[in-house]
């Protein structure tokens, strides 16, 4: 331990040398090329769209204006999207944790017959799975397309999760707590939900984390079997109106001169201005949260790779 | 047969004993197996003519019929030579992550290392559909992209719809997306390199870069080479919802991936059992490719999955 301790403030103590110089630059290089693209949009979006597009806004805003915000305020469709994504990613990941928290805690029970093939059958989805067409047949037959229902249910356990939370339960729980517990006439069930998962707050915000991200960014699931427009998620919406230009509202310019060219070049720029600002919204619920849970997303990585 | 019996109950005995965890497993087990082993189930339609009248079973067997058929496809050596020719630019930028994971281990100052990771790690969050909206506003005529190009005194380029770039634009995206989230991996593997041998090396006169080269990199191996197996076993599964989005006419000359095209006769077209054999033939190749990889690693690094 000491030796420890006297090797760190001894490297502490080193001078900077230019191999710290060059290698730190480069890092805060590298990050600052990562964020820019983020940071652009966000300037963008509060700039005048002509300023944009010629290439003005490299840097700072030009010519601040909240029009391209004021007209989304208008996209009924986009806030639709966003209510429906609220609901699928609240409801999609307590189906999730029900599926994934107990299966995790109950395969640590190394006294459990038939542990082994039970792993298995879990594992095993990792390596094969039924592809697009059997799936899509077997939602049909379910009734589960073009029913909302479809954005929530599904596997549930995704195995990658389950090997996280079941790693944590064993590593961070010793068994001998469960045997006083028992001995004290506790069931199981009591070991679950007065041991295991008040120990498990950590575990359970990654999996809350893991599975809500997955939940609000899928746009796949819906293109497959929503049809509705009524039932889109929000990124389904943003596709239909940031990739497909479906139409937008976009009034706001008087009607005066409508055919001139520079109108219509000026309404394509506030399209594209409105693109910016509609990112921006759509990404803000996770830039606010990020910088308080990003510590959980890592730590879910590094439980993972202990097992490998 | 006395033994036989008296196993069987001391077992049935074990298993009522557990009745309550099992009835904990039950939720899990039970949507594992219909959302995920009945669609595996409905694979056999690869090997028959699907009719929704008939069913998955009743269906008439037709052997390879539509294996064959898709190897007869006049675009199948297209198709399949796009996958692989994404898949194999993406693999040049599989050691940026480990750089940058040394890079960020090396570094002294610990709140801006912090900060860094941080801020690397965002875009991995960022969804898909955002990411692909961003690089079309970039990258069309009057985007940031060919603004900077303009700045630099270049010709702007509608780079999206010249397909030799669509490979690039893919993995190039991908990189920014996974880089920093790619080091964590290798960040938690080099915590574990002892203090003692970095020291040690360093009494004996190693540089910097000797320790790194000498004491960082062969502890990091075996991760790498795991990655590397994985990353084998994905050559031919270029993944649809990246190139669905990014995908337009002009393009598809190089975005026109296995993926795509199971999704474009299967929903689209609604040829069921031909969409299907071309699923099923991709994931036999992918599950190949990672055997071959496996086997080769064995040999060569002592390092396996399996």
């Amino acid at each position: 331990m000491k030796k420890q301790s006297s090797l760190k403030s001894h490297s502490k103590l080193k001078r900077i040398t230019l191999f710290d110089v060059v290698n730190t630059s480069l890092v805060v290089l590298l990050t600052l090329l990562i964020i820019y693209p983020l940071y652009f949009c966000v300037i963008a979006s509060f700039s005048d769209p002509t300023q944009v597009a010629a290439g003005r806004t490299l840097v700072w805003i030009r010519d601040f204006t909240t029009d391209a915000y004021r007209n989304i305020l208008k996209e009924s469709k986009l806030w639709m999207g966003y209510r429906n994504t609220i609901i699928y990613t609240v409801l999609g990941t307590m189906y999730n944790l029900v599926l994934t928290i107990p299966a995790a805690y109950v395969l640590t029970k190394k006294y459990l017959p038939f542990r082994g093939i039970i792993s298995w059958f879990f594992f095993l989805t990792m390596f094969i799975g039924g592809g697009l067409v059997p799936s899509y047949l077997l939602m049909s037959s379910l009734h589960l397309v073009n029913s909302p229902l479809s954005m929530i249910l599904g596997t549930g356990v995704s195995c990658y999760n389950l090997i996280v939370t079941r790693q944590y339960f064993s590593t961070s729980i010793h068994p001998d707590i469960y045997d006083a517990a028992y001995i004290d006439g506790a069931g199981e069930w009591q070991c679950l939900s007065r041991i295991a998962l008040p120990l498990a707050k950590p575990i359970l915000a990654v999996m809350t984390l893991y599975y809500g991200v997955g939940h609000w960014n899928d746009y796949y699931t819906a293109l497959i079997y929503l049809h509705k427009e009524k039932y889109y998620p929000l990124q389904l919406v943003l596709r239909n109106i940031l990739i497909t230009n479906q139409t937008m509202i976009l009034d706001g310019t008087s009607g005066k001169d409508v055919a001139t060219m520079e109108y219509l070049l000026n309404k394509a720029h506030a399209a594209q201005g409105m693109k910016y600002s509609i990112i921006f919204i759509a990404s803000l619920p996770l830039l606010v949260a990020y910088p308080f849970v990003q510590k959980y997303f890592a730590q879910g990585v590094m439980i993972g790779s202990v097992k490998g | 047969m006395k033994a036989d019996k008296s196993y069987f109950r001391k077992l049935w005995k074990r298993i009522y004993r557990c009745r309550l965890l099992y009835a904990l497993l039950l939720p899990s087990l039970a949507a594992v197996f219909i959302f995920h082993y009945i669609p595996i189930y409905g694979i056999q339609i690869a090997f028959k003519d699907f009719r929704t009248s008939l069913g998955i079973w009743g269906s008439h067997w037709v052997g390879l019929k539509h294996f064959k058929n898709f190897i007869e496809y006049p675009y199948f050596g297209k198709i399949i030579w796009n996958t692989f020719w994404i898949s194999f630019v993406s693999l040049w930028t599989f050691p940026a992550p480990i750089i940058f994971a040394i890079m960020l281990n090396e570094m002294r100052n610990l709140k801006l290392k912090k900060v860094c990771q941080m801020i690397t790690y965002a875009p991995y969050f960022v969804s898909t559909v955002v990411v692909c909206s961003m690089t079309i506003l970039f990258l069309n005529r009057e985007g940031l992209i060919n603004n900077i190009i303009g700045f630099l005194g270049g010709e702007a380029k509608d780079f999206l719809s010249i397909p030799s770039a669509f490979a690039p634009i893919y993995v190039l995206t991908g990189l920014w997306q996974g880089l920093g989230w790619g080091t964590i991996i290798y960040l938690a593997t080099l915590a574990g390199v002892s203090l003692e041998l970095i020291e040690a090396a360093k009494i004996d006169g190693a540089s910097r870069l000797q320790v790194i080269w000498h004491v960082n990199l062969p502890h990091l191996r075996p991760t790498i080479v795991t990655l590397l197996i994985l990353q084998m076993g994905s050559l031919l599964s270029v993944g649809f919802e990246k190139t669905f989005l990014l995908q337009n006419p002009l393009n598809m000359e190089a975005s026109n991936v296995i993926s795509i095209y199971v999704y474009n006769v299967g929903l689209k077209n609604q040829q069921y059992s031909y969409s299907t054999a071309v699923g099923l033939f991709n994931s036999i190749i992918s599950i190949t490719l990672i055997v071959i990889a496996n086997t080769i690693s064995k040999k060569v690094s002592e390092t396996s999955l399996w």
